[in-house]
């Protein structure tokens, strides 16, 4: 008897073997188109399950193509102007009109879109990224840092943000990226609010324990086991914040700080549309404002999207 | 007696979910007589308890009551408005949920949610109330209930909460209640006295109780009547006693078998044909004497594990708020610090082969001194050796790199919490050999993981599947073949098959059993229940507040316990009738 319990496992070496055999068979670029396929089925499957879902995404894929390929579909040069064709309404040959120096609206709002889209990726790029690791580092070990970046973070939070964006930009000097830096800097709090949490209450989970029973340092336990379950909410967090670096960007351009004239820009341009306003020049506001608002939508609504697709639960 | 106060025909109950529809009670029918206890039997997934919301009306708003006729005393409470259900609900048929605590409002004291209930009904108005509430504590034993009156839940146990939670369901004199899973996640003692209770009270007044349940046991001892169910439908029903002696139906035989009582061996909780060729080899022979002859000889003289005096002490924090902690960064002003002893001057040892089990209630100390063992958690004295080595000095911060890392290893109790969410199952495998094994290629770390499934019984096309993908018997493989993945010599079992079903944990006890014998490893099995670890281990340790009360050979220690902590634990467990073999 002692003979068949020793064989069991030498059979299933074999199998094993066999079998592994077979599936090295498929090549390696097969196996990752494979899983590229896969990945972009269930992309598909999360996006089709909900109508809002495909909006934002649409409309988010939409804007990427707007700014990368803004230059070669604009109609006119954004920053030609012509005395002559200075504000004219909307009509076929200027479906958005024309501004006060006769630049065509259309093509400034097409060519602003990949300013304001670099502005807010990169800022909510740098918040995310320092926010989170200096709140995963806080919520892990607590302690000291927990306490001083805690504070810190309180700091930051006190002020008006609006005011303290302009504050920085003032000081460190009128360019983009300044703009960036003090975007990221006050959205920074968020991002280092809800990565503490989050890895705080898995820091006792039974499968960081286990993972620590597996040989795997703090780091190794904070980095590859507690740092991706935290993703979910903090991708949330990420698309509406980029629709408020968005607004942020816009709104520092708007006062006259960053961005600076003639660039395209949606919070100049509609600056510099609001004065037209009461004289009934409507369109030099409204479509850049538009736009602006599309764009926030867009990642407000996105939000929820991207958290199905980076949480694996919703995998059934 | 024998009129009928509920009766339900044919029930079936739908949820509506993505993926379709999903029958979850299929044409369910049972009475309850007045007075009666009717037990309800079934495994997770059953729908025992759907059919108890669907009696009550409290179904999530996906689930629907297909078909079927509900009767409560003449109220047809499938149709009744919901104005008529707010007053059948807590005056006529009330319900004690699984989690006592959770089902406590956490901000509010428990008098308060007392009274709530009283002046909701109009049993009480806002004079008489609080002597009311006062009252009801009392009804349900609780010691100096003026004084408890202003608890809130977390300051209770969870045998008290379940007690509050008790006096709430019973304070409006209901005609029915229905417990559902009430004393799941209390220990053995706790769980018989509230059932005492509870039975007492219902005894007393005449009330009619539908008892919940997957521990055959607690149906045994507190039913009169009972139905077993299985996928949704009602395999079985009748007289309790008939229930035991003569089951018909297949899926009631396995239950019973899968439970195990104060005379069952490891082998006989699985049907026959299922039993695996190791267990097989055991058949006949007691396993524990089994195991002692082919036990390796020791290496030398040493145990594999050696403990001596080892304490663990909390500071207590204290309850007041105090600034200067706040402003001091880390560093507490001095002051004569107040300390708990979770554990106290334990010392035990492991032979090399053998499975130790340790036993005892919650907050006995049992985890603590499992965390300590596997270095998760820096002792405060003591002296920890492990196969000759001294590791009680190595900080648990540094142990991560040390080589016995991997010679000491931990299935962990709650099998869906032990498993990252974002890791399939091979992933969660492999973690531990990528860390600290010695394979280096893709190929062999696959090989070694198909290996690790196919030893644990778990299908290959489950390794890709995330955690929230598979069932908790599944989980609880995954964790197994994680643990044993490095050839571990020392396994701590935490409570690994509490949060199973019982005919998953007779699997699961059984493939621990054959894993051991094939893998030549050592146990430390820590529970609460006595008849799993009767089945297990050769020998037994009994800790009691931080200490080991009682220690012994298994079959000793529960025939003749020496202590009467150890008896009162030994008598708290409920027993099915013993089955007649066939």
């Amino acid at each position: 008897m002692t003979v068949i319990i020793n064989s069991k496992p030498a059979i299933k070496e074999v199998v094993a073997d066999l079998e592994s055999r077979s599936a090295s068979e498929t090549t390696g670029s097969s196996r990752i188109a494979h899983s590229i396929r896969k990945q972009g089925s269930y992309i598909w499957y999360i996006l089709s399950s909900n109508s809002v879902s495909l909006i934002a995404f649409t409309l988010f894929i939409l804007l990427v193509l707007l700014a990368i390929l803004g230059p070669l579909i604009v109609p006119y040069n954004p920053l030609a102007t012509s005395a002559v064709d200075a504000l004219k309404s909307p009509s076929w040959s200027h479906w958005f009109g024309t501004d006060q120096l006769g630049r065509d609206v259309l093509s400034r709002v097409i060519i602003a879109t990949r300013l304001d889209l670099l502005i807010s990726v990169t800022a909510v790029a740098i918040s995310f990224v320092f926010g989170s690791l200096i709140g995963a580092v806080a919520g892990y070990f607590g302690g000291w840092f927990d306490k001083v970046s805690g504070r810190f973070i309180d700091t930051i939070m006190a002020f008006p943000l609006f005011v303290l964006a302009m504050g920085i930009v003032a000081a460190l000097g009128n360019t983009v990226e300044n703009i960036v830096y003090a975007t990221a800097i006050i959205n920074l709090p968020f991002y280092a609010r809800v990565a503490r949490a989050e890895v705080n209450i898995r820091r006792d989970a039974g499968f960081v324990h286990a993972a620590k029973l597996s040989g795997n340092s703090d780091f190794r336990v904070l980095a590859f086991h507690i740092y991706p379950n935290t993703l979910p909410p903090m991708m949330v967090q990420a698309s509406l914040n980029m629709g408020w670096a968005i607004l942020n960007a816009a709104g520092l351009s708007f006062i006259g700080l960053g961005v600076r004239p003639p660039t395209a820009e949606w919070g100049i341009m509609v600056a510099e549309g609001a004065n037209f306003i009461v004289s009934g020049e409507w369109w030099l506001a409204f479509f850049p404002g538009i736009a602006l608002m599309l764009a926030v939508f867009t990642f407000n609504l996105l939000g929820d999207c991207l958290r199905d697709i980076v949480d694996p639960r919703q995998r059934t | 007696m024998d009129q009928k106060i509920l009766e339900i025909d044919n029930l079936t109950v739908e949820f509506m979910t993505r993926n379709g529809s999903v029958t979850a009670v299929e044409n369910v029918s049972f009475a309850v007589k007045k007075g009666e206890t009717l037990g309800v039997i079934g495994e997770s997934g059953s729908g025992k308890s759907v059919t108890s919301l669907a009696l009550m009306r409290i179904l999530d708003t996906n689930g629907k009551i297909l078909s079927g006729e509900l009767v409560y005393s003449g109220v047809d409470l499938k149709r009744a408005s919901n104005a008529a259900m707010y007053d059948i609900r807590g005056r006529e048929i009330s319900m004690i949920f699984q989690n006592p605590r959770g089902s406590l409002n956490p901000v509010r004291k428990i008098g308060k949610q007392l009274e709530d209930v009283l002046c909701q009904h109009g049993l009480a108005n806002k004079y008489n109330a609080r002597k009311k509430a006062i009252d009801l504590l009392a009804t349900v034993k609780i010691e100096n209930p003026t004084a408890r009156f202003n608890a809130y839940p977390h300051e209770l146990s969870g045998g008290m909460c379940q007690r509050v939670v008790i006096a709430i369901a019973l304070a409006c004199q209901p005609r029915l209640l229905i417990a559902d899973e009430p004393t799941t996640g209390l220990d053995v003692t706790t769980q018989k006295v509230i059932l005492d209770l509870v039975k007492d009270l219902t005894t007393e007044r005449g009330m009619s109780m539908i008892l919940i349940t997957h521990d055959l046991g607690l149906a045994a001892n507190y039913c009169d009547r009972a139905i077993v169910m299985e996928q949704g439908k009602v395999v079985e029903s009748g007289c309790i006693k008939n229930l035991f002696l003569n089951p018909n139906h297949p899926y009631t035989k396995k239950l019973i078998r899968a439970t195990p009582n104060k005379s069952s061996q490891l082998n006989q909780l699985l049907p026959s044909e299922s039993r695996s060729s190791c267990t097989s080899y055991l058949e006949g022979s007691h396993q524990s004497a089994s195991f002692n002859h082919k036990r390796r000889e020791p290496k030398n003289q040493r145990p594999l594990l050696y403990i001596d005096r080892l304490t663990k002490e909390f500071p207590i924090r204290n309850q007041i708020f105090r600034l200067p902690s706040l402003m001091s960064f880390g560093k507490r002003p001095k002051e004569v610090q107040q300390v708990f002893r979770a554990v106290d001057n334990l010392s035990m040892k492991i032979n090399y082969g053998e499975s130790v089990g340790l036993v005892g209630e919650s907050g006995c100390g049992k985890s603590t001194t499992s965390a300590m063992i596997m270095r998760l958690v820096d002792s405060t004295e003591g002296w920890i050796e492990f196969d000759g080595t001294d590791i009680g000095s190595v900080p648990a911060k540094h142990f991560a790199r040390s080589p016995i890392r991997s010679k000491l290893q931990m299935v962990f109790q709650d099998p869906t919490d032990c498993l990252n969410p974002r890791f399939t199952a091979r992933q969660s495998i492999s973690d531990p050999i990528i860390v600290l094994g010695s394979l280096n290629s893709k190929r062999s770390l696959d090989k070694r993981v198909d290996h690790l499934a196919d030893l644990v019984g778990l299908p290959k096309k489950l390794l890709e599947r995330f955690p929230h993908q598979l069932s908790g018997g599944q989980k609880a493989r995954v964790g197994i073949a994680r643990a044993i993945a490095l050839d571990p010599k020392l396994l701590i079992l935490d409570e690994p098959t509490a949060a199973l079903d019982v005919s998953v944990q007779a699997v699961v006890l059984n493939l621990l059993q054959e894993l051991k014998c094939e893998l030549d490893m050592s146990y430390l099995f820590i529970s609460h229940d006595l008849n799993v670890v009767r089945l297990l281990c050769d020998r037994v340790m009994v800790m009691q507040s931080g200490r080991i009360l009682e220690e012994g050979e298994t079959g000793k220690v529960m025939v003749e316990p020496a202590q009467s902590y150890t008896r009162d634990l030994i008598n708290a467990i409920p027993h099915p009738p013993e089955l007649v073999p066939q």
